[in-house]
């Protein structure tokens, strides 16, 4: 799962540099950039919840 | 090839004011390494301290090495790339130990000094974090990657005439990305590597009871913090200032407003940090309070000579509230144990002082370089921001992680168990900060 939120992190990043690269309006540009950042927070949901312990965990 | 943005020329005035204000941003890691220390444990003051003065060496050095050439700064060599017919400059190729600069008061030589000092701060940044658990060792290697890898890579685009400030003029995306100060190369970069470290670590022995409730474990010197609020803001005045100078250009004459922008932020932010805790917990809260303060501090460096004093109370405000609520939230709701508040005032703060410039700046029509930056006024900035983020949580975050989680498979980062009881100050140093103070039984670990 920690592998998987950092692979999202990273694919969140890519969408966002390549909507700048490939898209010619502002508006798509920005749907784009918006929907990277959301990739990015899900990833980051993703890694935060692998590093969550269960009680037996507690040194 | 140089970076697409323009090198800026200094008269010999500004050069002058440039290095005095350098000169005063060693108070900034001052700062920091007193609200570390005393916002950590007792028995690890003094290792707390070492640790500060190690690391901020080892950044320094590894910067003169190699992490100079790799950040450049417009005009000097770089690497680009060809994407989508526009020059994309990724990282610095400036020849290593500085042997390129004639360290005479040009621009390019003064960059580098506020690196070299930028750096020092970055590296004290994990340390909040991981106080009261990270080897000594451990934290010195950890910090020639930080300095050595990962924060070239966001300088170059930051500050070093890279793709990042390069949106402006390639993409018409606002001036590209705007952080004169460093809420993102400096604060953010610090703050999402001292979110790696605590995670890595783990949290304090004692800091969790066993159905995964925190326990509070109170910093050991409140003065040491608030005086190191103090420095601090003495320190991010010249950070704040220079980095605005050299970065993005504005003249010696706005600096009055760059420092009333930055007293104002801190001050306002420190503020909502006290009353946000007054009114949740019936009374303020010390080390929140100063968790707020330089919260505000690191919102106020990116737009600080973009905004008016008034967006500089409004931008205090959010950060000092945004950081108060936060810590709670990482420790409660993340299980991350981060004793200085790391986290929340540098990465947090970082992110909100970049989105800042979106909402709050108005940059002048004669701060752009060319017509094309000027027609596309301040329409293009808040993406250009934004990307700046995405960079930093997208790839940074992941980096900064990765070599860390390597760095511990080949050097033990976190302490044994036997010397987090027994203090960092006597199992590393073989001394404690307070020789004549008996260091007493561990009242917050089981059975301690």
């Amino acid at each position: 799962m920690k592998l998987l939120g950092f692979l999202l992190l990273l694919a969140g990043w890519i969408i966002a540099l390549t909507a700048i690269v490939l898209l010619p309006s502002v508006a798509a540009r920005a749907a784009f950039v918006i929907a990277g950042m959301l990739v990015e927070i899900l990833g980051f949901g993703l890694v935060v919840r692998a590093h969550l312990f269960s009680p037996g965990e507690i040194r | 090839m140089p970076g697409a943005a323009g090198v800026p020329v200094f008269s010999i005035a500004a050069s002058v004011l440039c290095l005095v204000f350098i000169c005063i941003t060693p108070l900034a890691a001052a700062g920091l390494a007193l609200m570390n220390t005393g916002l950590g444990r007792l028995r690890s003051a003094a290792h707390s301290m070492m640790t500060s003065l190690c690391v901020f060496s080892v950044a320094v050095l590894v910067y003169f090495i190699w992490g100079e050439s790799l950040q450049g700064f417009s005009g000097l060599p770089s690497h680009a790339v060809i994407m989508g017919g526009k020059s994309w400059s990724w990282l610095g190729s400036a020849p290593l130990f500085l042997r390129h600069l004639p360290l005479d008061g040009s621009p390019a030589s003064l960059a580098a000094l506020l690196g070299m000092v930028s750096v020092g701060i970055v590296a004290l940044i994990p340390l909040g974090s991981g106080a009261d658990r990270w080897r000594l060792v451990a934290s010195c290697f950890s910090t020639a990657l930080l300095v050595g890898i990962a924060f070239p890579i966001f300088a170059h685009g930051a500050w070093g005439g890279g793709w990042l400030q390069q949106l402006g003029t390639n993409y018409g995306l606002g001036r590209g990305l705007i952080d004169a100060g460093g809420s993102g190369a400096i604060a953010t970069v610090g703050g999402l590597a001292a979110l790696a470290i605590a995670w890595i670590l783990g949290p304090r022995q004692g800091k969790y009871t066993l159905d995964g409730m925190p326990s509070a474990i109170p910093g050991h010197n409140a003065i040491f913090v608030m005086f190191g609020c103090v420095l601090a803001l003495v320190g991010w005045w010249g950070l704040n200032s220079a980095g605005a100078m050299l970065y993005v250009g504005v003249p010696p004459g706005r600096m009055v407003l760059v420092v009333v922008n930055t007293t104002l932020c801190a001050a306002a932010a420190g503020l909502t940090a006290a009353v946000i805790t007054s009114t949740r917990f019936g009374r303020p809260d010390a080390s929140l309070t100063a968790n707020g303060w330089t919260g505000g501090l690191v919102a106020s460096s990116a737009g600080c000579a973009f905004v008016a004093p008034l967006a500089s109370v409004a931008i205090g405000i959010i950060a000092g509230a945004l950081v108060a609520l936060s810590v709670e939230w990482f420790e409660l709701h993340l299980s991350v144990d981060d004793p200085a508040g790391s986290i929340s005032a540098f990465a947090l703060g970082g992110i909100w002082g970049l989105l800042s410039v979106a909402i709050f700046a108005r940059i002048p029509a004669g701060a752009f370089e060319s017509a094309n930056e000027m027609a596309a006024g301040q329409s293009g900035q808040w993406l250009a921001q934004l990307i700046g983020i995405a960079t930093l949580v997208g790839l940074i975050f992941p980096l900064v992680y990765g070599l860390n989680w390597l760095l511990n498979r080949l050097v033990p980062q976190r302490v044994a168990a036997e010397g987090e009881r027994q203090g960092l100050d006597l199992y590393e140093l073989g001394a404690g900060a307070y020789p004549e103070t008996v260091t007493h039984g561990d009242e917050f670990a089981r059975g301690g």
